[in-house]
């Protein structure tokens, strides 16, 4: 699995849900959470809490993905992470056979004051294409709560990616941001995350990696809005585009009051020639030299 | 008149290489050949040529020499790329060095080899490893920092050839002692250094010198009386901070 050991489905200290399609094949809980699940024929739909002051210390697993060339896992989702607990989910997403497929997942998310959460998802996608992924989620961080997340998809082929995140944060809370894709061949990515700094220092960090080689494409828009005194943003774009892959970056900052602050930086190109040529004069050839600093920035 | 000393079978033979930008010659007809095992030290004004020169002996794009050869080792090194230059036993340390996202210091000194050990290249640069091996090459380090472990870069790869451009720029004075010891261990581990450098007291430890001055090789000859012809500025092609010869 991606990020995980099997091993962990046996292990009464982790919770998680395992999913094929539409069907739980197994899921557990631990004391401070509580998960509702129901299979529908057109999607799964959960209720994930945290209960208030909770600190589920191992990682809540959540394994979704289609072990079959074709067909469509949705997942509809509510987490509510309530006052002052922590969680950190870890989200593996495998379609190692797909060939015309999709996942969808529409999340929304609430963190509650002081609270945390860190969600990281990992995709694993076989090297046929075709496969249609739609991961759609609105988020609010309640004051002085955390939220992480962080998305990759470096193994097999992209497809066609959707991601569309909107944050909204309140006083003193913070959101970060990162999402890696490595994208092959005719793969297709449309990335949109929005943070709004809704309360007083209030802090966004949205970061993007993205690595297009063949004919791929990316389209990755970061918007940061802030509305108070003291709210701090960045959005942090890089593309490395290869071969005949196109690549668009579409920073857009919007400060609302005189003592907010968001910033951005974007780029876009191929990889950054003194980098290359520091690699080529140690003995790397170009390849391995690419190879080299593409992993840095995924990493 | 060639400043080159005629010796046999050097291990870089520079014979009449030309590099022009826009018809203006950056490298004009230079001569210069540097022994096995010796530290070769190349003074010059700004504007000069000697960055000019490490670009193009190491192969950097759009630094093609118009004329001239290059033998390094015995072997013609115009034709080839720069990671099979690099693979002969030639590399170069830059003046600012480039940052790697995500990349570790182990992985840039190790570069993939299993067999490397980069342990004693940072120590020699007077780095913990235990601090750094697992830092990432990014903004997270200082400059100083960043020029260490270039110089670590390159006494891991133990070159014949060591093309070090002003290896102590941004080192503090009490640090020069340092990179005076790193750039002996080169020479110790058989290998020799062309040491770009406007410093004198680094200058000093060289075998030999040249002054470059409008692309050109003017003089030749000990440490010292290379830096005396420099300090003297006697050369009438430029006021010794900046050469500006212009040619009729």
């Amino acid at each position: 699995m991606v990020g995980a050991e099997p091993s962990i489905l046996d292990d009464t200290r982790i919770a998680h849900v395992v999913a094929h399609g539409h069907h739980i094949l197994s899921h557990r809980t631990v004391p401070g959470l509580r998960v509702d699940l129901e299979e529908t024929p057109d999607a799964i739909i959960g209720k994930l809490i945290v209960e208030a002051g909770a600190q589920i210390t191992q990682p809540i697993h959540m394994c979704f993905g289609l072990a079959h060339p074709t067909g469509v896992q949705q997942i509809k989702i509510d987490v509510q992470i309530l006052e002052g607990a922590q969680a950190r989910v870890l989200s593996h997403c495998l379609f190692p056979f797909a060939q015309a497929a999709e996942h969808r997942m529409q999340a929304v998310m609430e963190i509650g004051p002081g609270a945390s959460l860190t969600y990281t998802e990992g995709h694993y996608h076989g090297p046929h294409g075709g496969m249609q992924v739609l991961p759609h989620a609105t988020i609010k961080i309640g004051k002085g709560a955390r939220y992480f997340s962080d998305f990759s998809l470096l193994s097999g082929s992209v497809g066609n990616l959707d991601i569309d995140y909107l944050v909204e944060v309140e006083e003193a809370g913070i959101a970060e941001l990162s999402a890696k894709i490595f994208a092959h061949k005719t793969d297709h990515i449309t990335l949109k995350e929005a943070v709004m700094l809704r309360g007083e220092r209030s802090r966004g960090l949205i970061k993007t990696r993205v690595v297009l080689e063949d004919q791929a494409q990316a389209e990755i828009t970061g918007i940061t809005e802030a509305y108070a005194k003291g709210a701090r943003g960045h959005v942090d774009c890089m593309e490395i585009v290869q071969g005949q892959a196109h690549a668009s970056a579409i920073p857009i900052v919007r400060v609302f009051h005189p003592e907010a602050k968001v910033t951005h930086e974007a780029a876009i190109g191929s990889v950054d020639k003194k980098e290359l040529e520091t690699l080529m004069a140690r003995g790397l050839s170009p390849e391995q030299a690419v190879e080299l600093i593409v992993s840095g920035i995924l990493r | 008149m060639n400043w080159c000393v005629t010796m046999p079978n050097p291990l870089l033979n520079i014979h009449n290489l030309t590099f022009e930008v826009d018809q203006h010659p950056i490298l004009d007809r230079l001569d210069l050949a540097i022994e096995s095992k010796e530290i070769h030290a190349l003074l010059g004004a700004n504007g000069s040529g000697k960055t000019t020169l490490a670009y193009v002996l190491m192969g950097c794009e759009s630094y093609t020499p118009g004329a001239g050869t290059v033998l390094f080792d015995g072997t013609d090194l115009l034709p080839m790329k720069m990671h099979e230059r690099a693979r002969l036993g030639l590399t170069l340390a830059w003046q600012e060095p480039a940052r790697f996202e995500g990349v570790t210091v182990r992985e840039y000194l190790t570069l993939g080899k299993s067999d490397c050990d980069p342990e004693p290249a940072l120590r020699q640069v007077g780095l913990a490893p235990d601090r750094y091996l697992n830092r990432r090459m990014d903004k997270a380090l200082s400059g100083g920092e960043r020029h260490r472990i270039e110089l670590a870069s390159v006494l891991s790869m133990k070159p014949k050839l060591a093309i070090l451009d002003e290896p102590a720029a941004g080192i503090d004075m009490l640090s020069i002692n340092h990179i005076i010891d790193i750039i002996r261990a080169l020479k110790a581990d058989g290998g020799s250094v062309l040491l770009i450098t406007h410093q004198e007291e680094v200058a000093l430890i060289a075998d030999r010198a040249s002054q470059l001055c409008a692309g050109r090789i003017i003089f030749s000859g000990s440490p010292r009386e290379t830096v005396d012809h420099f300090r003297g500025r006697t050369c009438v092609r430029c006021d010794g901070e900046v050469c500006n010869y212009v040619r009729p």
